[in-house]
């Protein structure tokens, strides 16, 4: 990464540190508490599959909603208040800011993942009072969420670089419920003729897959993750990512910063 | 070598939601700054010249024309690392301290590591900071913020330094400070580009001048040769308390002040005057040609719009 790329990127985390981004942990951990005590006390013999299950999903929550809105703010904010002007009337070019704001909010989500993956095993450890085996596979689920972290991020920059932060939230945030249900709609696809068919599939390939990504429910259930499964992941969503990086980049490079 | 050569830049937008219609926010503009030079660029708002600096800053792009500074395209890398700039009422990251901006901005401009943490520390001490080096920004007055911004601008010792409107909502004490500022990058040899429509600082500080309304260039020149048209009437000095009547009879424009009456003349009654003086024994302080101020200037070069303007340099 060059020097410029990785002083954005820091800038980027330090501003959503002492924005108090990281305070969504306080929230996060008195929900996990909260549930993981009650759990503790109504639950038969599904203490770990409730907890996993709810952390992880809290995990991906909090996370995405982080994502989508600290991401379709990270240009905006910068014209709206013209901090752009400083920094673009320097070497730097339009490219390597935004490649900065990227990597400067995936690094926060992932300290912040973090955090939050420390909460889980803790409630898990609370509830079950022993790790088993197969609890490692969290650590995997809690990787794909970071991947899709990768993906809603770069997506909330790509809108970000032309729209307004109101739409830029609104298409963010409708690409990842559609994208949550994306196996749902190759099913559709799959079952449908003619025109329709060929919509169907060519969305479903368009929009993020986050279905493929998530994998909370069979870890919770203490099933493995198979390692090609893992590595067409990410593969899947570097790629995904870097596709939607490319097309913020493009547009910003030809924007006007009136 | 130019500091700043413009050669036909030129921005129109296209504005509207549905029909789009081209609006002409500068028309092809011919400057040229030579380096060393304090250069005023002053127009009413709206006149286009932040549209300008944007352009030359690669914020916005012209839609024709070129422009080069030290001879290098704008498209080329390197005059990034040459200039300065302070944009219009500047707003920084207010999460981070002066220091901590400071720091961060030199990273970008691609200062040494090393010697990053005691320039920093020598711009905070010259813009007068240094004792709130560890004060988040939002707790700074709009002065503040303003002397941050000039640090920001010349920390990495640029060679052209572009201020956008620098003075603006500045209190007197703090446009002195700017203007004294502006005077030592000149002493050390940058070149200082600068809008504003303040015409009191441009007439204070710069060398030559562009005035620019509508889009459109209406003159350049140095101050002196802008503002040497002499309006054909003398202002007379003298010590009193009161206008003796043979003054009086002469049509002048009167007003006493404490003990002393400052009266203007039009130039014809000069002889007159001074012998009426003389015959009431009154006592000369000065006797000068009232000369057009920048401000006359300005105000009669935006009333008559130019059709053929730019050809200035």
């Amino acid at each position: 990464m060059n020097a410029r790329i990785g002083h954005i990127a820091f800038n980027t985390f330090r501003e959503a540190v002492r924005d108090r981004v990281l305070y969504n942990l306080i929230a996060f951990a008195l929900l996990l508490s909260g549930s993981a005590i009650l759990v503790g006390q109504i639950s038969m013999d599904v203490e770990r599959l409730v907890v996993v299950n709810m952390g992880l999903t809290a995990v991906s929550l909090f996370g995405i909603v982080i994502a989508i809105f600290i991401g379709i703010q990270l240009v905006s904010k910068e014209i709206e208040r013209r901090t752009l002007y400083t920094v673009l009337s320097r070497p730097v070019r339009r490219w390597e800011f935004i490649v900065g704001k990227f990597f400067g909010l995936a690094g926060t989500l992932v300290v912040n993942t973090f955090f939050m993956a420390i909460g889980v095993f803790a409630a898990l450890l609370y509830v079950a009072h022993k790790f088993q085996k197969p609890d490692g596979w969290i650590l995997v689920a809690l990787y794909f969420i970071i991947l899709q972290f990768l993906i809603i991020c770069a997506i909330a920059l790509f809108f970000s670089s032309f729209s307004s932060p109101l739409l830029s939230a609104v298409f963010a945030f409708s690409l990842f419920v559609i994208g949550s249900f994306a196996e749902d709609l190759r099913n559709f696809a799959a079952m449908t003729k003619g025109i329709t068919r060929l919509l169907a599939t060519g969305l479903a390939y368009v929009l993020p897959n986050f279905s493929s990504l998530n994998v909370i429910s069979s870890v919770a259930h203490q099933q493995s993750v198979s390692a090609q499964l893992i590595l067409n992941n990410t593969a899947y969503a570097l790629l995904y990512a870097a596709t939607a990086l490319c097309g913020a980049v493009l547009i910003f490079e030809r924007r006007n910063l009136k | 070598m130019p500091a700043i050569e413009i050669q036909g830049l030129e921005k129109t937008y296209q504005v509207g939601f549905w029909r789009k219609r081209p609006k002409r926010a500068l028309h092809p503009l011919q400057l040229t700054v030579e380096e060393g030079e304090i250069f005023g660029f002053l127009g009413p708002n709206g006149a286009g010249k932040t549209t300008t600096l944007k352009m030359l800053m690669g914020l916005v792009y012209p839609t024709g024309g070129s422009a080069r500074i030290l001879g290098m395209d704008l498209n080329d890398p390197r005059v990034k690392a040459q200039i300065g700039f302070l944009p219009e009422q500047p707003y920084f990251y207010d999460y981070l301290t002066a220091h901590e901006l400071l720091t961060y901005y030199g990273h970008l401009s691609g200062v040494s590591s090393k010697d990053l943490p005691k320039r920093a520390e020598a711009m905070l001490e010259r813009v007068g900071l240094r004792d709130v080096r560890g004060l988040q920004l939002r707790k700074f007055s709009k002065g503040m913020l303003q002397r941050v911004g000039i640090a920001q601008a010349i920390l990495h010792e640029p060679k052209v330094v572009f201020f956008d409107e620098p003075m603006s909502g500045l209190d007197p004490m703090g446009r002195r400070e700017v203007r004294d500022l502006m005077e030592q990058l000149k002493a050390e040899g940058k070149t200082v580009f600068f809008s504003t429509h303040i015409l009191s600082d441009a007439e204070a500080l710069c060398d030559r001048v562009a005035v620019i309304y509508l889009g459109e260039l209406r003159a350049v020149g140095a101050v002196a040769d802008l503002t040497s048209g002499v309006r054909g009437r003398v202002e007379l000095v003298w010590q009193g308390t009161k206008v003796p009547a043979s003054l009086k009879a002469l049509g002048g424009e009167c007003h006493v002040t404490g003990d002393t009456v400052r009266a203007v003349f039009p130039e014809e009654s000069q002889d007159m005057a001074l012998e009426a003086l003389r015959r009431e024994g009154l006592r000369l302080i000065s006797l000068v040609p009232v000369r057009t101020t920048l401000e006359e200037y300005f105000v009669e070069k935006l009333r008559k719009p130019e059709k053929t303007a730019g050809a200035i340099a």
